[in-house]
């Protein structure tokens, strides 16, 4: 399996679908099998399209906020006393985290494909916040599938989403997680696929979303570039980008633009659960069985019988028990690194990091990527920089959090 | 057995003059030795080919009631083995055709070849898989035919027509057409006359293919389907199944007066 120089990461896999002819794929019932050629032709012909590229830049620049700031985290690196640590602040994004890009995306799709129709899943709440508010924005319809548990626990987000309209189905299978959102979405596309169109929330499903969801963040990596270049006046020797995988959309969007450079180290930190657990959400790090989940083959978390089993995280957003078939190349290629870091080293580096640089206040997903910012920092030299992607906002955690660490809100 | 008995199966039905009636019921619901009673169940009012659900968790293509099964059959802890071993305790006793309908990773968990291999000791004369789409289900329809089990490709209302010449050409002895664009279970959305027009066109492009329609069909519409070659009813049997449950009845009876039902709907 190797990876290109010079073709973008989205489009290295075969006439199948398969990145290194392995992950990914379209398997799919038949019933999807026309809407998904229809999207794929309509996405080639909008990726090259420069109206809509204009139209894109537009509403990122003036309604997600681009460019999100690049910060360095100056009493962090003091604390932690060795790499200089940067952050990229995605959570600055309007609505609170990098899900906002895929929606808006999806949603020009949509009403390029000529559908007044719009649904999605939602782990956090996040992606379904971001696609009711452009969904909105843009007069479409829109229907959130989001596990029940999920509802319950992330109930900021969705008081967001009704408040902008969508219709919220709560999804009472399996694990009332992510995983079953994704699952009743595909199946209510399955019916209403001549009217509607899908949004999945992120590096996941059929190739063609993996694909429209990585080139929609990669604005994340576009706008960072120039940043890091008036921050140090060339790209540093020795970078490594720290990113939390749920499914992997944050992170394919904050690395895209350097998976060419074999100096920048690549580390994505998935979910390792409460200390002790073996649910862990962390099918890279723990090298589970391949499989095929949601129409594409991955790393997935089964048992032997080929079910998927459950996950438990603290975070809802990572908590998934597949990942990007871009993360999975990614890994046997060896040009990223993935491990995880547990629920409580996740809520100490929450506490860690607001309570020494306040105006970041990173959400339980990203805390796992600055928990391992963390671990590594006081071993590395001050030549070296480490950024880490904040890709949400803590606010919509703060129930979780509170009670977590004792306080009354 | 195997292919030739599936061929057989739907010759004789054509001797009679009518399609033959396919069940759907999920393998292992709501256990084991119920499961077994319902397909004798079935066999005896009249089925002439049962389709066995090895069940998913995180399917993509199942309605509810068809949910409903699965989760009860899964959290009763059945295993790949277990519906192998209904099937050849069933196989032990009748003649009717038994095909599996399940999705890929269920066969990828288990090992292709093994699954294979199982088939034929278990009897099964086909298989069907959800989301296994054509070409990507070439490799694998090749080991069963090799192995004289029929793969069965799937086809639905959007399946353009080159596609459809396509997979028809690939296609073994049996294919099947999916009346709908719909999850199964749900309410019939095109009308009969529109199911069986694809029908036709699926007839005049490979005359000699056998074409079972299934998605949506009930007793109420079952003999529209009496000049086709055969059609499925699956949720309306899976829903009998937690009728009978939840009402504290002998689901294996109950399934069985509806398929007779069924069978003589789609006969007279
Ligand atoms: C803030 C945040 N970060 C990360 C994730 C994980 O998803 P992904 O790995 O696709 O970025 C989510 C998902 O909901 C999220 O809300």
């Amino acid at each position: 399996m190797k990876l290109e120089k010079g073709i973008p990461l989205i489009d290295q896999h075969d006439e199948n679908g398969y990145w290194g002819g392995k992950f990914g794929g379209n398997q799919i019932a038949e019933s999807l099998n026309y809407p998904i050629e229809e999207l794929t032709r309509e996405f080639e012909k909008l990726r090259n399209d420069e109206t809509f590229i204009a139209e894109r830049d537009y509403y990122f620049k003036n309604f997600v906020g681009a460019p999100t700031p690049f910060i360095k985290l100056e009493n962090l690196t003091k604390h932690l006393g060795g790499a200089q640590i940067y952050c990229k602040l995605v959570s600055k994004a309007t609505g609170g985290a990098h899900k906002a890009y895929n929606a808006v995306v999806h949603s020009l799709i949509c009403k390029r494909l000529g559908k007044t129709y719009i649904g999605g899943d939602t782990g956090a709440g996040y992606a379904g916040k971001m696609l009711s508010m452009a969904a909105a924005k843009f007069n479409l319809k829109c229907k959130i599938f989001m596990g029940t548990k999920d509802v319950e626990r992330q109930s900021i987000n969705v008081f967001s989403m009704r408040s902008y309209g969508a219709e919220v189905v709560p999804v009472n299978s399996g694990s009332q997680t992510l995983v079953d959102a994704v699952s009743e979405c595909m199946r209510w596309w399955t019916s209403e696929n001549e009217e509607a169109h899908m949004c999945v929330g992120s590096t996941v499903g059929p190739t063609i979303f993996v694909k429209i969801c990585a080139w929609s963040t990669a604005q994340i990596s576009r706008e960072m570039r120039k940043q890091v270049m008036d921050e140090f006046g060339e790209v540093p020797k020795d970078m490594k980008l720290i990113n939390c995988v749920g499914g992997g959309s944050s992170a394919a969007g904050f690395w895209n633009e350097w998976i060419d450079y074999d100096n920048i180290e690549l580390i994505g930190v998935e979910a390792g659960g409460p200390e002790g657990s073996s649910k862990h959400a962390a099918p890279l790090t723990n090298e589970s069985p391949i499989g095929v989940l949601h129409g594409a083959t991955q790393y997935v978390i089964q048992d032997d019988q080929g079910e998927i089993e459950e996950t438990e995280s603290i975070s809802a957003g990572l908590d998934y028990p597949g990942v990007s078939p871009l993360h999975c190349f990614l890994k046997e290629t060896g040009r990223a690194r993935y491990t995880s870091a547990s629920d409580e080293e996740a809520l100490e580096a929450f506490q860690l990091v607001s309570k020494n640089e306040g105006f970041v206040s990173p959400s339980l997903e990203p805390s796992h990527a600055f928990a391992e910012a963390i671990k590594i920092a006081p071993k590395l030299s001050k030549d070296t920089i480490i950024v880490v992607d904040s890709c949400g906002d803590s606010a919509k955690d703060s129930k979780i959090i509170a009670e977590r660490l004792g306080y009354k809100i | 057995m195997t292919s030739s008995s599936l061929i057989k199966s739907f010759e004789r039905v054509k001797e009679d003059n009518r399609a033959a009636l396919l069940t759907y019921t999920v393998g292992g619901d709501p256990d084991k030795k119920t499961s077994l009673n319902i397909f004798k169940s079935i066999a005896e009012s009249g089925a002439d080919i049962i389709e066995c659900g090895l069940g998913h968790g995180a399917n993509i293509g199942d309605g509810g009631a068809i949910q409903d099964s699965t989760y009860r059959a899964l959290s009763g802890g059945i295993k790949t083995d277990d519906i192998f071993e209904i099937i050849e305790d069933f196989k032990k006793d009748y003649e009717t055709d038994v095909i599996i309908m399940t999705y890929q990773n269920k066969i990828m968990a288990y090992g292709e070849e093994d699954f294979i291999k199982k088939c034929i000791s278990s009897k099964v004369s086909g298989i069907i898989c959800v989301d296994w789409p054509w070409p990507l289900n070439l490799d694998f329809a090749k080991k069963c035919k090799e192995n004289s089990i029929v793969f069965i490709q799937l086809l639905c209302p959007t399946t353009n027509e080159d596609r459809l010449k396509n997979i028809l050409n690939d296609a073994h002895e049996v294919v099947y057409y999916i009346s709908m664009l719909s999850t199964t279970g749900q309410k019939l959305k095109v009308s009969s006359d529109e199911i069986k027009k694809r029908f036709n066109l699926i007839k005049k492009i490979s005359p000699d293919k056998k074409c079972i329609i299934g998605f949506g069909i009930t007793a109420d519409t079952i003999n529209d389907f009496k000049d086709t070659d055969a059609c499925v009813v699956g949720s309306a049997l899976c829903r009998e199944i937690t009728r009978s449950i939840n009402e504290e009845l002998n689901p294996a009876t109950n399934v069985g007066n509806m398929v007779s039902d069924l069978k003589q709907k789609l006969s007279s």
